[in-house]
């Protein structure tokens, strides 16, 4: 998630055109360095702010300690844990000494089960990257093709439908098409697995496996057993269209949307006038810079995969870091939660900054 | 919206925001946005009628001392099921329209107010003020608003949820995703609409920025407002879906709730008991589907590149469109009627 693309390199500076040779560094107004600068700056802000208003809130309704264990352990017993913990201590110094410790990358542990909160991250956070690539993909095989189809029948039945459709993507809680997919094709058909990421053969498998990346396609792939790689993908099938089409759904009126916004150009009329045929205008013409907004949207779709992530681990039991939270969440570990959310601020700040600087290497536009 | 400074007035149908549009729109776009207006009116009486349209109450067990059973098939009795806490799926599919649209209701107003005062004050005053606001929201914002949702909720209720507890609690975690959106809309309108002339010769006449601000800039800077508030409507019936969903609604027996009812069907899916997923998930998709349709429609309205086909001077082609739904208002400025 941090390797950025090196901002020199003749395929970026070509869109420009003339000087393909020449990495722009300093332009008239702030060249790329520049820009990347000042993005990577405000990323501090904002994860600054969320972790803020992560912790203010987190604490108003009282210590974690008795969030947690409240019914559980007599009030002593309680006030000494408190106190162990140092959460009778004001509660500005505290956020402080908290801040303190997520700059050195300590998140706390969690409460209900004793472990570091960096520890559930690391163990949890692959499969949840998994999954929302996974996801990803649907989403741009499903949401490309039928953007452009759609903007090509324009005002036709065909686009009516897919708008529908997208409309239909939207409108569905990822919940229950998962719910669906499940009835379908795990219950009635039978196709497919209900539940889980692997069966749990693979999953023993792939707990033995020397430094496990997390990520079951990788690890799968390591062992060398087609079985468990054909598991791990069948496993992944319905989790990732549950979870996809909700982006899908997006990008196809996005695709449309900017198509049909091209299509209306001046070159592209120009191509029209010399007799090219109108569904060649999309495929050669059109569609090409209608892509870049969406490097920018996938930016803001980062975050609501990851929201999506949380309800669709949960349908499907996928262990990931959504699944995990909303574990935390019912036994009121807050600390825990707290640490995730914290570092969902982190991935999301990352990302769109990530994105933006992309952004801003396929558009010079973009660069102030 | 009754204090528009001009004296020369439009017909009354081409001022509402969603007559004017009805009127406007040709074709596929008028079909759109009437199949959503029609949806969206069903949702709303049903939510008006469900004491009288629902058989049952939303946590009946039992009638005529009998109890309803648990996870029955649809019957005469029931005629969609019974759930697995044994209440009847209909009864609470059509109660749960009424929660949702008290839900939406509480969280639009309240993120309307909120969210347009900050932006009309931020973008007005300009400043410290401005910045500091303009990046606690845009942090907010790039956050996924389920999760926080579900702080908010912890913050608001402990997690807790009792009947009209659990409802404002919803909807103030709701409001607090929102505000962001109306904040940053009204906000850069606001910032376009201060340096008109009619806005500097009320400065210049001694009237007092409060009086400026309500009766010169906010009624010029609300034409985006009913379009944010069809889509916020549809995303406010999802995420009070996810919170239930997640465990953080509302308890069976304070009010019924589709989200709550999808999560104890959860299980039932896996031994192939579908009604008591299907019709509740139905529910928000209609639900939602309506709202956007209209929403979608008034969107494609105020875009002059997607209104229609070919008018006059479609030459706004070169601006990129990036925003996705309940961001969408932000980018359609420059419209032809542009404030006149």
């Amino acid at each position: 998630m941090t390797d950025l693309p090196e901002p020199s390199g003749a395929a970026i500076a070509a869109p420009g055109g003339a000087t393909p040779t020449a990495p722009s560094t300093r332009g008239g107004g702030g060249g790329l360095g520049r820009y990347i600068v000042v993005r990577a700056l405000l990323i501090v802000p904002t994860v600054f702010i969320l972790v803020t208003v992560v912790f203010f809130a987190m604490r108003a309704t009282g210590d974690p300690i008795t969030a947690a264990l409240g019914g559980r352990l007599t009030p002593a017993q309680l006030q000494e844990r408190i106190e162990a913990a140092g959460y009778d201590r004001p509660l500005l110094v505290q956020y402080i000494e908290y801040l303190g410790r997520v700059l050195t990358g300590d998140f706390g542990s969690t409460i209900s089960d004793n472990r570091p909160v960096t520890e559930v991250l690391l163990t949890y956070g692959g499969a949840t990257l998994e999954l929302a690539f996974y996801a990803l993909i649907v989403a741009f095989l499903v949401g490309i093709p039928l953007g452009l189809l759609a903007a090509a029948r324009r005002d036709r039945p065909a686009d009516a439908a897919l708008r529908l459709f997208a409309i239909l993507c939207y409108a569905t809680p990822v919940f229950f098409a998962g719910l669906l997919l499940k009835l379908v094709f795990a219950v009635w058909l039978d196709l497919l697995p209900v539940a889980g990421r692997a069966s749990t053969s693979t999953e023993l498998q792939l707990a033995f496996l020397p430094d496990a990346t997390g990520i079951y396609l990788i690890d799968a792939i390591r062992t060398g057993s087609s079985e468990a790689i054909a598991d791990v993908l069948q496993h992944a099938v319905l989790p990732s269209i549950a979870l996809g089409l909700l982006t899908a759904g997006v990008f196809l009126r996005l695709v449309r949307t900017n198509v049909i916004g091209t299509l209306a150009m001046d070159y592209v009329d120009a191509a029209r006038s010399r007799g090219v045929s109108e569904s060649r205008l999309v495929r050669t013409h059109a569609w090409r810079p209608a892509l870049i907004p969406i490097i920018t949207v996938i930016g803001l779709q980062i975050a609501l995969l990851l929201g999506g992530a949380v309800l669709t681990e949960t349908t499907f039991e996928w262990r990931g870091l959504g699944f995990q939270l909303a574990e935390y969440l019912q036994a009121r570990d807050f600390v825990a939660v707290q640490g995730i959310v914290a570092l969902l601020a982190v991935i999301v700040a990352l990302t769109n900054f990530v994105v933006d600087v992309v952004a801003a290497l396929i558009d010079p536009r973009v660069r102030y | 919206m009754s204090d528009i400074v001009r004296p020369a007035r439009r017909p009354l149908a081409d001022r509402l925001p969603v007559v004017r549009d009805l009127r406007r729109a040709v074709g596929l776009q008028r079909g759109m946005l009437i199949a959503g207006l029609v949806i969206t009116a069903v949702f709303l009486l049903t939510a008006l009628l469900a004491p009288l349209l629902a058989p049952y109450g939303f946590d009946q067990l039992r009638a005529d001392g009998e109890a309803f059973g648990a996870q029955r098939p649809p019957s005469a009795e029931h005629l969609l099921g019974t759930t697995v806490g044994g209440y009847d799926v209909l009864s609470r599919v059509l109660w749960g329209a009424q929660t949702a649209v008290l839900v939406i209701v509480v969280a639009i107003v309240l993120s309307i107010i909120a969210g347009v005062l900050l932006g009309l004050v931020s973008g007005y005053l300009g400043g410290w003020l401005d910045r500091i606001l303009v990046v606690v929201c845009d942090a907010i914002y790039a956050f996924p608003s389920l999760l926080l949702a579900i702080v908010m909720s912890i913050v608001i209720s402990g997690g807790q949820s009792s009947l009209w507890g659990g409802l404002l609690a919803a909807a103030i975690s709701i409001t607090v995703v929102f505000i962001p959106q109306y904040f940053r809309v009204v906000r850069s309108e606001v910032v376009r609409v201060k340096s008109e002339a009619f806005v500097e010769s009320a400065r210049v006449l001694g009237a007092p920025s409060g009086r400026i601000m309500l009766r010169s800039v906010l009624p010029n800077a609300t034409r985006t407002l009913p379009l944010i508030v069809t889509l916020n409507a549809s995303e406010a019936i999802l995420t009070l879906a996810g919170l239930g969903f997640l465990g953080f609604g509302i308890e069976p027996t304070a009010a019924a709730e589709w989200g709550y009812d999808l999560n104890k069907a959860l299980s039932d899916v896996t031994s192939g008991i579908w009604w008591t997923s299907l019709f509740p998930g139905l529910a928000i998709v209609l639900a939602v589907l309506g709202i956007t349709l209209v929403g979608e429609s008034l969107n494609d309205l105020a875009d002059p590149r997607l209104r229609g086909r070919r008018r006059a001077g479609v030459s706004s082609g070169a601006v990129a469109e990036t925003s996705i739904a309940p961001a969408a208002a932000a980018s359609t400025a420059s419209g032809e009627d542009d404030h006149r």
